[in-house]
């Protein structure tokens, strides 16, 4: 097996080879030609984006798509416009609210175009430059990738990339924001999906009072019961939720309760790996800003906080792809008496960023 | 996954530095053809209406047929090999599109070659590139029409054919058949990876690439190979394969569909 992943990668690396010593060949039938999303001199303002001092390294490549004022301008319209959906009523911040961590409260389920409901609960979006894949089931692996999903699901927005290139292509509000980004009013599969990535770029939390404690800084310093929660979620939570970020971006069964049963089961990752082990692994969310984001879990079925512990406490079903740190000594769960979970429930709330939830630059014009 | 990433990236300074060889300004002007000519058994395919059977007796009408043709690399007689431009070698050819089925390649250094060779369906690297690496056919927004490429699970559906049989079960749009090949072999976990690799030695005479003339290689594609091969696959047991793991199998049997049928020459 080994070998086989050998292969692969040397085909893979052979391939990287290829494209490495590519030469300009033009007047082909099918060229696919990478152009700059610019054109000639053209400039646009450059977007004064630091990544926080206590992230780690990014993910997303910003040379390949430097921020501007103009390109996340065009990213925030489109990301507001329900024009991006089959018949106008579903735009991007439907479902993704500035005011709830981009995430959406109202429905356990995703709830799209013609009043159809999803399979899965709405992720926020924060943090996206670190992101390794998306979705609960890290079905894309570039940002820039993402929104095609939704456009064209059936439950979300319906409609198809093609389609929406047109509609936008023909609309005049577009002209002048496509032109002061890119310097020409050409509307092209790259230079959208490009302004959406740079307009969700600038979601970045990293302001919650857990931040300024890492930081040291005034407004960081937490209560007796915060501290408690944190020494709690140190020692039980921290093995996934890691890092400033909140998660490990991995994919892990946390052991909840087969679904109803009038709904398929959803397998999450293995639906994307057909791997045996990745049966009900859905990727860590973040922690931040879970105050303000229920209802809670890939399928929305807890409303609070209080029910998510007690489901870590009390609720962990054994299986066979439960995740290790699940059934740590032989129990499954994680042993938490109703104070330490009011504790833990304290520290949480430290990891919403107020800051970010009433940027004014993140909501609709 | 450190290893193996390093394995990676040496692995392409390798072969850079192996193809850097073949010197830019050795690159000429000549061009050659490749013509894909779709067959069902001995009948020209006629997408539509037209019924055949396949080698399990199951009767079935092909509506579309559409693959990708990559990285194409031509062979010399002393072994060597001219690799074509990666970007300038994705293809997607389409049963109902004949100007699709007829690839023109250029600015090839003159000379005989003996054999072509091809990924059928778009390699690994490409399908985890940016946006603005998804030009022309790989255009998520559907180079040619599209239908090409999973948004869910991000990657190009390689090889898709889909048409009706009786055997097929009912749907809203008949009694349809649909494979949809696809997956690269992941990119943080492993997947199945369904690019296939084409080798195609010609016959006794070379392809003559020279000022003049453009030899066109005629490959013939046989859909009924895309059932009855290493595994046989019968409409009637999986009328619909997709992500699951029979997908390698359809793969394995299409990976064989092409032969080459004959060289003629166009004048230029």
């Amino acid at each position: 097996m080994k070998d086989l992943v050998r292969i692969a990668l040397l085909l893979a690396g052979g391939l990287a080879g290829l494209l490495a010593c590519q030469l300009n060949h033009a007047d082909t039938d099918e060229p696919v030609t990478p152009t700059p999303p610019t054109g000639g001199s053209f400039q646009a303002t450059p977007y004064p984006w630091q990544p926080p001092a206590h992230f780690p390294d990014m993910v997303y490549d910003l040379s390949k798509n430097p921020l501007t004022y103009e390109g996340v301008q065009l990213g925030k319209t489109l990301f507001y416009d329900g024009l991006l959906s089959r018949n106008g009523t579903i735009s991007c911040g439907f479902c993704h609210s500035p005011f709830t961590a981009f995430a959406h409260t109202d429905h356990a389920l995703s709830h799209g175009i013609d009043d159809r409901i999803g399979t899965r609960n709405v992720p926020g979006i924060q943090n996206v430059a670190w992101s390794k894949n998306f979705f609960w089931d890290g079905g894309v692996v570039h940002l820039d990738l993402l929104p095609i999903a939704p456009i064209q699901h059936p439950d979300e927005m319906g409609d198809s990339l093609a389609n929406v290139l047109r509609k936008v292509g023909n609309s005049g509000r577009y002209r002048p924001l496509f032109k002061a980004a890119y310097g020409t009013e050409e509307v092209t599969s790259e230079r959208l999906l490009k302004a959406l990535s740079q307009f969700m770029l600038t979601m970045v939390s990293a302001n919650s009072k857990y931040d300024k404690y890492l930081r040291k800084e005034s407004g960081g310093t937490l209560t007796d019961a915060e501290q408690r929660g944190l020494s709690l979620f140190t020692q039980h939570c921290a093995g996934c939720h890691a890092g400033p970020l909140q998660t490990d971006q991995r994919f892990r069964n946390n052991g909840l309760p087969p679904a109803p049963a009038d709904r398929p089961a959803d397998l999450g990752r293995y639906a994307i790996t057909l791997r045996p082990e990745d049966r009900f692994a859905f990727r860590v969310p973040s922690l931040r800003n879970v105050q303000m984001t229920p209802p809670y879990m890939h399928d929305g079925r807890f409303q609070t906080l209080e029910q998510v512990l007690q489901h870590y406490a009390g609720g962990v079903v054994d299986s066979p792809t439960l995740d290790p740190q699940l059934k740590a000594n032989g129990k499954t769960g994680i042993p938490l008496s109703a104070g330490e979970q009011r504790d833990l429930i304290q520290f949480l709330y430290t990891l919403t960023d107020y800051d970010f939830i009433t940027n004014r630059q993140l909501q609709p014009n | 996954m450190k290893r193996l990433l390093l394995f990676l990236i040496g692995t392409a300074g390798l072969l850079t530095l192996g193809c850097s060889r073949e010197n830019p300004t050795a690159i000429g002007q000549g061009q050659l053809q490749l013509a894909f000519e779709h067959m069902v058994g001995s009948r020209p395919l006629q997408p539509g209406s037209t019924t055949y059977t396949n080698g399990s007796g199951e009767a079935f009408t092909v509506t579309t047929l559409n693959y990708y043709v990559t990285n194409i690399r031509l062979k010399r007689a002393d072994g060597s090999e001219y690799v074509v431009p990666q970007d300038s070698s994705y293809f997607l050819v389409r049963a109902t599109d004949p100007a699709s089925q007829v690839i023109t390649l250029r600015n090839l250094p003159e000379g005989d070659y003996t054999a072509v060779s091809y990924l059928l369906g778009v390699d690994s690297l490409r399908n985890t590139l940016g946006i603005e690496m998804r030009k022309g056919v790989l255009d998520p927004a559907g180079g040619h029409q599209g239908g090409m490429y999973w948004d869910w699970n991000s990657g190009y559906i390689h090889f898709k054919l889909e048409g009706t049989s009786p055997v097929a079960p009912a749907t809203t749009n008949g009694n349809t058949f649909m494979y949809h090949i696809g997956l690269f072999g992941g990119y943080q976990s492993r997947t199945l990876n369904n690019i296939r690799s084409v080798t195609i030695p010609l016959g006794s005479l070379p392809a003559r690439v020279a000022a003049g003339a453009i030899p066109r290689i005629r490959l013939e594609a046989d859909v009924l190979k895309v059932f009855d091969g290493p595994t046989t696959l019968r409409i009637a047991q999986a009328p619909l394969v997709m992500v699951s793991p029979l997908s390698a199998s359809v793969a394995d049997n299409y990976a064989r569909m092409f032969r080459f049928v004959g060289l003629t020459s166009e004048g230029r």
